[in-house]
């Protein structure tokens, strides 16, 4: 009549495929969610977890259902404690409309709209989902490997300093009530009576034998109480640690930043649009990433962020002078055997004609045989990007950097007219699939 | 042996919490004894799987069912149950049962041996009953073929995204379970005559009208137009072939949709099946629970009362059971709706104490059973011919009402105030046990919408009605999307209007 069968050695992750299909319906709307979020984002929040909202169009299962808010309805319920026939009773305010209210949720989205807060980490890696360091430059490295100590549950052995005395406390509780351990109270209910009953000048035949039933109980309860230690080593319980190995590896990155007159503040802004992304990426990569200010007009020197995007400077512009700084900076910090260096340069294309031969000389010796990745950003703002729309109408810098480009693979120059765009460009620098594209 | 078995005061099946086969075999084999011999219980064979709370999760996020096909909103319903169960917001179920022949019941291997007597009590006996015995299962669900039917589904919908993509079965999942609940069948449906049947008919009746004919009828004066009339007679024609109006929509689109092809024709006929299995556990709810909580109660008595547990599993027992059948006041935090279990539990009680020690108010209230002392048998009538909305019109009694202390609140949305209907006494038993059977009731459970009107012959669109029940329209955004959902169905225009049946009025019209 009756079977029994063990299941638990069936294959487990029988809901794996469903839960795939599941994350990978659900993947595209964070994606949509995560690029939205980044776009409106100020450079100084990058910290802390996003709350991410998935939109419920391709999650939700819509169903008929009965608009609560409508109409008229019955509900009976337990526990009436002073209600008469006739009684009104105040509507609660909206939120609990009897039913649990939970049906719509603030946006109407109804209740399958999903909300859930992705960390810091796990926006990221969707975010630079499909992004890569180029590993064309594969040089010195360094790669120091760095212990870092992660818990790791609870141990029965470990050094007294590790002691979990909660854990261990709980154990001897739970062992000392399971095994009866007599608590000090009785012990001393106990001595209390036969104090009492030895103080009795004279006693009967039973209160004799009392005490010596009490004394035996005594006894016996002494013995039990040594047997059955308040602290066993039983109970001890020690947090636990692991090593974990963690590569450590560094990189700096460099920001050039033309700030003469004719950088206006949307130029500005798209750059530092493109710095912080560049930054973000780059912390995914190496545990510590340094970055160097250099801001220029016909002098460069190096500046703190603050001053960096928001002081301005009046001059001409000489590209070249930033790029020095830049190659003095390294000379004296940052030993390229030791670093990874990168450096991204803004500017509007503006630059004195004569120094283009310059900074091609600076960069082609100097600066892009050490450099991990160099990439030029041109920011237009839009109206100047609709009067030349074609591409032949460029800049002389980008001309003399566009050489350059050909010939050396960890180079590139991309254009930026709007915020829209900067993601793309960025995305597009570090492609995953960007050698084959140069291939 | 023999001498053993005279005894009332038996060993103890067991001591301790851990469980092995052998106990649970010995267990099920006392408890069969009582449940068969004792309470007379007619079950199906069971077959119990133990599990793990992985598994358990797999299975809840599969609506309990052993297998079903593949569709993202299982992983859906996965991910969430996971989630809320790994931050311990809420438990797992203690056993799943399936209606199926063998019975499947589930039992997860973290429960003691106290628990592992209580879930083969309170399923493999309660609730498989009840699966074999009441009526609504017996004429809506076939226990003999729901696994196997549920295996060619799964393997069908594999094969077909296999040959015409995941996406497109995904896109026909998804509109066919948005339609769910408007995919079952609420009577059974005319048998369709065959064509020798059908030509008998019209012979008949040209019979009996060359019987009836008389010259003078064509002297009458026509009152219609010919050919408004011919477009009624044509409407009409249409609509009983396609048996308009028709509220199993899934049936409908199924049969009748001029753009689907034939294997998501099959997907829809899957998802009906499906729908149409789970369709009286709604309506059962409330009976099914407190069958199976009756049955462990008294099982685990009489365990107790012959000596086969312990006391102190008997009072994990108890303990256990008290917070199933809890029922929270309305004001409580707790509250959320009327408990199933409590509410169904304490019913199967009162009429166990009207059937053995009925009060006057019983036997006024319950003359066909006060006193009978068949409690057992009168129960088993109930399970087996009742559904919640009948049980309750005809046997919650005004001692429970009271017990319950149960009061109706009427709630006018148009008003700021909610009004205290009905209370439990004299004056208001009779009310508040309407109203309450009225909640499990069928027009309230489910929304009345119907394909009303179909133009096959112009632009092939379609009207669905719904008939609003106390002047409930639908949800709006829901309704839109699902709307767009039939469209996609359908392939042409689709309208939804919200219908007050009293005025025949339309209050509100979807799209998507």
């Amino acid at each position: 009549m009756m079977h029994i069968i063990d299941r638990r050695l069936n294959p487990k992750g029988k809901s794996l495929s469903n839960r795939q299909r599941f994350i990978d319906r659900a993947k595209k709307q964070i994606k949509r969610a995560v690029d939205d979020a980044i776009k409106n984002r100020k450079i100084s929040n990058t910290d802390g977890g996003e709350r991410i909202k998935i939109p419920s169009d391709g999650l939700n299962e819509p169903r008929f259902m009965g608009d609560n808010k409508k109409g008229t309805r019955d509900r009976v319920m337990p526990g009436n404690k002073d209600f008469m026939p006739g009684d009104k009773i105040k509507r609660p305010p909206s939120q609990g409309q009897g039913q649990g209210g939970r049906e719509a949720s603030e946006d109407g989205e109804g209740e399958d709209s999903f909300q859930f807060t992705l960390t810091r980490d796990e926006f990221l890696d969707i975010f630079f989902e499909d992004m890569a360091l180029p590993d064309f430059v594969k040089k010195s490295i360094k790669e120091e490997v760095v212990h870092e100590f992660q818990r790791a549950g609870y141990k029965r052995q470990g050094s007294p300093s590790n002691l979990n005395l909660k854990l261990t406390m709980k154990n001897s509780l739970a062992r000392r009530l399971c095994l009866h351990r007599p608590r000090d109270k009785e012990i001393e209910l106990l001595e209390n009576k036969i104090t009492a009953l030895r103080k009795k000048k004279k006693p009967t035949i039973k209160q004799q034998k009392n005490l010596v039933t009490l004394l035996e109980e005594l006894e016996q309860k002494k013995r039990k109480r040594k047997v059955v230690p308040y602290i066993d080593p039983l109970d001890v319980r020690f947090t636990s640690f692991t090593e974990v190995e963690k590569p450590n590896t560094h990189a700096v990155m460099f920001c050039l930043m033309d700030v003469s007159g004719s950088m206006g503040e949307i130029h500005k802004e798209l750059a530092k649009r493109f710095f912080m992304l560049l930054h973000l990426f780059l912390t995914r990569q190496y545990s510590k990433v340094d970055v160097v200010f250099i801001r220029h007009t016909h002098l460069a020197s190096e500046v703190d962020e603050e001053t960096f995007f928001h002081s301005r400077e009046t001059g001409g512009t000489i590209v070249s002078t930033a790029l020095e700084i830049m190659q003095k900076v390294i000379k004296d910090r940052y030993p390229p055997e030791d670093w990874n260096i990168y450096a991204a340069q803004a500017s509007d294309g503006d630059n004195l004609n004569s120094d283009n031969a310059n900074c091609q000389q600076i960069l082609t010796q100097e600066l892009l045989p050490i450099c991990q990745y160099f990439a030029y950003v041109e920011v237009w703002d839009s109206h100047e990007a609709e009067m030349f729309p074609d591409d032949s109408n460029v800049t002389r810098l980008w001309q003399t950097y566009d050489e350059i480009r050909q010939t050396h693979q960890n180079f590139a120059v991309k254009k930026v007219t709007k915020a829209e765009d900067i993601f793309p460009v960025l995305h597009d620098l570090f492609a995953k699939d960007k050698k084959s594209e140069v291939a | 042996m023999a001498a053993g078995k005279k005894k009332t005061e038996m060993k103890p099946l067991y001591e301790g919490a851990k469980w092995d086969y052998g106990l649970v075999d010995d267990s099920f084999q006392a408890i069969q004894k009582i449940a068969i011999e004792e309470m007379g219980l007619d079950v199906y064979p069971t077959q119990i799987e133990v599990i793990t709370s992985e598994q358990m999760l797999d299975a809840y996020s599969s609506v309990g069912m052993p297998l079903m096909y593949n569709h993202w909103s299982f992983g859906k319903s996965f991910v969430r149950d996971e989630a809320r169960y790994r931050k311990g917001y809420s438990g797992l179920a203690y056993e799943i049962v399936i209606n199926s022949n063998p019975c499947i019941c589930y039992i997860m291997e973290e429960n003691s041996m106290t628990m592992q007597t209580l879930v083969m009590a309170h399923a493999a006996f309660g609730h498989n009953h009840f699966f074999k015995n009441n009526h609504l299962f017996k004429q809506w669900t076939d226990a003999n073929a729901i696994l196997d039917y549920l295996q060619f589904a799964k393997n069908y919908i594999a094969k077909c995204e296999e040959r015409y993509g995941q996406k497109e079965v995904e896109k026909i999942l998804d509109s066919a379970h948005a339609l769910r609940d408007q995919g079952v069948d609420k009577f059974t449906r005319r048998q369709k005559l065959d064509v020798a049947a059908l030509r008998q008919r019209e012979l008949e009746r040209e019979e009996y009208e060359r019987s009836q004919y008389s010259e003078l009828w064509r002297t009458l004066p026509e009152t219609k137009s010919k050919d408004s009339q011919e477009i009624d007679l044509i409407e009409r024609d249409l609509a009983q072939k396609l048996g308009l109006p028709e509220s199993n929509l899934l049936y409908f689109l199924e049969k009748h949709s001029p753009v689907l092809d034939n294997w998501q024709r099959e997907i829809l006929r899957i998802v009906r099946s499906v729908a149409q299995y789970f369709y009286p556990q709604r309506q059962t709810k409330l009976m099914n629970e407190g069958c199976a909580c009756f049955v462990h109660y008294h099982i685990m008595n009489r365990l107790y009362d012959t000596g086969q547990i312990t006391e102190g599993a008997m009072l994990e027992f108890i303990d256990f059971h008290t917070r199933v059948v809890a029922q929270p006041d309305f004001d409580s935090p707790h509250f959320s709706g009327i408990n199933p279990y409590a509410l169904g539990f304490a019913m199967m009680k009162d009429i166990e104490r009207i059937c053995e020690n009925p009060t006057d108010e019983d036997r006024e209230w319950f003359p066909d059973i006060a006193g009978n002392n068949r409690a057992i048998d009168t129960l088993k009538e109930a399970w087996k011919n009742f559904r919640d909305e009948s049980f309750i019109l005809q046997y919650l009694s005004p001692h429970l009402m009271r017990e319950f202390r149960l009061f109706n609140l009427t709630d006018d949305t148009t008003k700021p105030h909610f009004i205290v209907d009905s209370i439990h006494n004299n004056r208001g038993y009779k009310a508040v046990r309407a109203a309450l059977a009225a909640q499990y009731s069928v027009a309230n459970l489910d929304l009345d919408i119907q394909v009303s009107k179909v133009d096959l012959h112009g632009n092939r669109s379609m009207v669905l009605i719904h008939n609003m029940t106390n002047g409930m329209t639908l949800e709006e955004k829901q309704a839109d999307m699902v709307v767009a959902h039939i469209k996609r169905l359908w392939g042409y225009d689709v309208t939804l209007n919200s219908v007050d049946p009293k005025s025949d009025k339309i209050t509100k019209t979807y799209s998507e």
